[in-house]
């Protein structure tokens, strides 16, 4: 047992910390951004190329593509000093499309897009879900028809942020309809910028925010943009991929939280009576900060676990569902501890701090469904994790 | 960082679970819940020969010189198998008192025996007020010059049937904390006890104190300055509990999880069932935040860091985390787990004890409310 970062990853701490508190061009403290959400996109992706220039966005990247073949460790903290400030280092290029190009890539398409990637240039939205595929991924029918040089795709995707500045997306696309469900799907990627054939509608979510549905109409993507072998994309999405996966920008912001709600408490009352001196909301509070705390160790636990070589299964399951339904209680009680101000909207004169915690909480159901439901999250505990028979 | 358990601790755990296993399995949990010593000197000796009631003491006083962080890893094992009798209250609350507070000659006099398994000890600390903190401190000890006369009620003093000696927590003086703590043979004139039946049938006594007379070498570490060892000793024993408990739900999930793969309704096993899934997901969540956050504190308090924060947190959440185990460990074995001959309420039993021994989760809550700021 021990708990402790080396000490080289704490002076990284406090490098990150000086870094975007002096180079961060927004009051951190007082706003949530949102990368999906156009207007808060191009500040994010300003701020990412920032990033970018100091190495920091490609860290988890082995050496030969230009990373720095950080630690997991060492990413784990990247990621938490990122969220703790509100910046979401959840870059779907550098996450997701980059490692998988470098394990099915081309030569060609690692050339194409890895600099790029890697510079934040391009803007990815990443085309999975849709209106009738959802939980059940693997039915998803955008069809991708073989014509020539190309393939021609129709069908559509959702919840993804193509809307809000976004250049290219990666999806799964149906290539053998008769095939078994998982064996008919390939990987490509599409640009979306001025393409014909795409019509990109903005959803209004329940919080300050809008998901893209990108609807494909005989949409030409050229077969050199195939990822990996056809039909076998199902396998390319699903890559285990070796960065830091364990969700530790939830604790991280939830941290925060948790500290400007003290802060509230302390100056504000209820009743004629300080919220800090009120019993109730000393005990719903200090038992949120709990289990924020058994959050984050859950998530250094995936991360260690991956720094070990060992596959963080059930407990990447474990610690999403475990994270997403803390943040959502934390939210929560937020809103209901600012008693009427509460309910207040972020352009309200009269929000509490600026109505981050009442649309947070909006959001934060968002999570509990987002990249596999909870109920998903509890089927693969149960029956990878624990061995329990399918039903 | 190391998340996991080193290669000495992995051991232990290892070599725990075969001699528990061995040793102490269900059929003997049960008999020394109707025993009146509650435990067998038969095995309090083999455990003395595992090195186990030394593991944490030094060297040179006969022990094996580990940390905490490896007590607790026995412990998760003990709270396992339900090992019963006086192993806690000897090692972490006797013991640990001991070790911190005691001068030179009180070291030699108890700690060997203690880690050779000729002594059996424990902590009078709460009494009838059931407080935890300092206050509920009002047994009197007097000071007579060369001695002492202790005078008061303890209550809920584990073990005491059976201790050798017990470190009793005494007020010396009107400050909230002019506290003292004397190490007392409890065969002392003036003492009387009387067995309470418990929820987890372990043993716990009223010990009353009338006018006992104790010498001035019974004084462990300074006059006045006991409170400070014994918040030690609330954070040993709180997190000791975690460990316990940890074990214990780890073994509930077990039983659940083997349970619901055999027991067929409807033509096809539970387990199957989507709903009885979820019951054996969110218990496997429990486990696993259970012993993350008992590890943290554990090492903390190993490393000799300041760990108030973190062992409030993890008092806080394993004791409620083990009681939702066990409710859908229940759940999920329907009837039958509630029946004496099944093991389910043997658990569900000590995880209620657990959860009120050395503070509960309000308790903590209250802690963690003032270390984050409230």
């Amino acid at each position: 047992m021990d708990f402790k970062f080396e000490n080289i990853d704490e002076d990284f701490r406090s490098e990150i910390k000086d870094f975007v508190e002096k180079e961060l061009p927004w009051n951190w403290r007082e706003q949530d951004l949102d990368p999906e959400d156009e207007k808060d996109s191009v500040l994010v992706r300003n701020f990412k190329r920032k990033l970018g220039d100091q190495g920091w966005l490609t860290m988890a990247w082995p050496k030969e593509y230009g990373g720095q073949a950080a630690s997991h460790m060492r990413q784990v903290v990247f990621n938490e000093e990122m969220a703790y400030r509100g910046i979401s280092a959840g870059d779907a290029g550098i996450r997701m499309v980059g490692p998988i190009l470098m394990l099915y890539g081309t030569d060609e398409q690692k050339k194409q897009f890895l600099p790029k990637i890697a510079s934040a240039e391009i803007n990815w939205s990443q085309g999975y879900s849709e209106p009738d595929s959802g939980s059940d991924l693997a039915s998803l029918q955008t069809r991708a028809v073989e014509d020539g040089d190309d393939f021609v795709v129709s069908g559509s995707k959702i919840w993804n942020s193509a809307h809000a500045d976004s250049d290219w997306m990666f999806m799964l696309v149906r290539t053998e309809p008769d095939a078994p469900k998982h064996r008919g799907i390939s990987f490509v990627l599409t640009e979306l910028e001025g393409q014909e054939g795409v019509t990109i509608e903005k959803i209004p979510m329940m919080w300050d925010a809008y998901r893209g549905l990108v609807t494909f109409d005989n949409v030409r993507v050229p077969k050199k943009n195939l990822v990996g072998e056809q039909n076998r994309g199902w396998y390319v999405g699903a890559a285990l991929l070796d960065f830091e996966r364990s969700g530790v920008d939830r604790p991280a912001r939830a941290k925060r939280v948790l500290e400007d709600l003290v802060a509230f408490c302390k100056v504000n009352k209820k009743n004629g009576r300080l919220l800090a001196d009120d019993p109730v909301i000393r005990n719903e509070l200090a038992e949120l900060a709990v289990q924020v705390e058994t959050t984050r160790l859950m998530c250094y636990n995936v991360a260690w676990m991956q720094s070990q070589d060992l596959i963080p299964n059930k407990e990447a399951s474990i610690t999403k569902v475990y994270g997403t339904e803390t943040v959502n209680r934390l939210y929560g009680l937020g809103v209901k501890i600012m008693g009427l101000y509460g309910q207040l909207d972020p352009d309200s004169k009269w929000a509490p701090l600026k109505g981050r915690i009442e649309n947070a909480w909006l959001r934060s159901f968002g999570g509990m469904v987002a990249a596999g439901t909870s109920e998903i999250q509890r089927n693969v505990i149960a029956q990878r994790g624990l061995e329990l028979p399918r039903g | 960082m190391d998340l996991g358990l080193n290669e000495a601790q992995q051991m232990l755990k290892t070599s725990a679970q075969d001699f528990l296993s061995a040793e102490c399995p269900d059929t003997y949990v049960r008999e020394m819940e109707e025993d009146e010593r509650g435990y067998t000197p038969e095995l309090w000796t083999k455990i003395a020969e595992q090195g186990w009631l030394g593991l944490i003491i030094p060297e040179q006083y006969g022990g094996v010189e580990l940390e905490f962080q490896d007590l607790v890893v026995l412990l998760e094992e003990m709270g396992r198998y339900m090992l019963p009798g006086p192993f806690f209250s000897t090692v972490v609350l006797g013991g640990m008192s001991i070790m911190d507070a005691g001068n030179e000659e009180q070291k030699q006099e108890y700690l060997p025996r203690i880690a050779e398994g000729q002594i059996i000890m424990t902590l009078a600390l709460t009494e009838p007020s059931a407080r935890w903190d300092a206050p509920g401190v009002e047994l009197t000890a007097t000071s007579n010059g060369d001695s002492y006369t202790l005078s008061g009620t303890k209550l809920f003093v584990q073990n005491a049937h059976v201790s050798d000696y017990m470190v009793v927590v005494a007020r010396t003086g009107s400050s909230e904390e002019d506290i003292s703590l004397f190490v007392v043979p409890t065969q002392s004139d003036g003492i009387n006890q009387t067995l309470l039946k418990t929820i987890a049938s372990d043993r716990q006594s009223e010990v009353v104190f009338s006018d006992v007379q104790v010498p001035s070498s019974a004084l462990l570490g300074v006059e006045n300055k006991g409170w400070e060892t014994i918040q030690k000793v609330m954070q040993w024993g709180a997190i000791g509990k975690c460990a316990e408990m940890s074990g214990g739900g780890q073994q509930v999930l077990d039983m659940t999880v083997d349970y619901v793969k055999q027991r067929t309704q409807f033509g096809r096993p539970i387990g199957s069932f989507q709903a009885i899934q979820h019951h054996c997901a969110n218990m496997a969540t429990d486990v696993e935040g259970s012993k993350f956050i008992t590890y943290q504190a554990a090492w903390r308090l190993s490393e000799g860091l300041p760990a108030d924060r973190e062992v409030a947190m993890a008092k806080a959440w394993v004791s409620d985390a083990y009681r939702r185990v066990c409710a859908l460990g229940h759940q999920s074995h329907g009837a039958i787990g509630f029946t004496k001959e099944h093991n389910m309420q043997l658990y569900s039993r000590r995880a209620k004890a657990s959860e009120i021994m050395f503070g509960d989760t309000d308790f903590h809550l209250e802690n963690v409310a003032n270390i984050i700021g409230l």
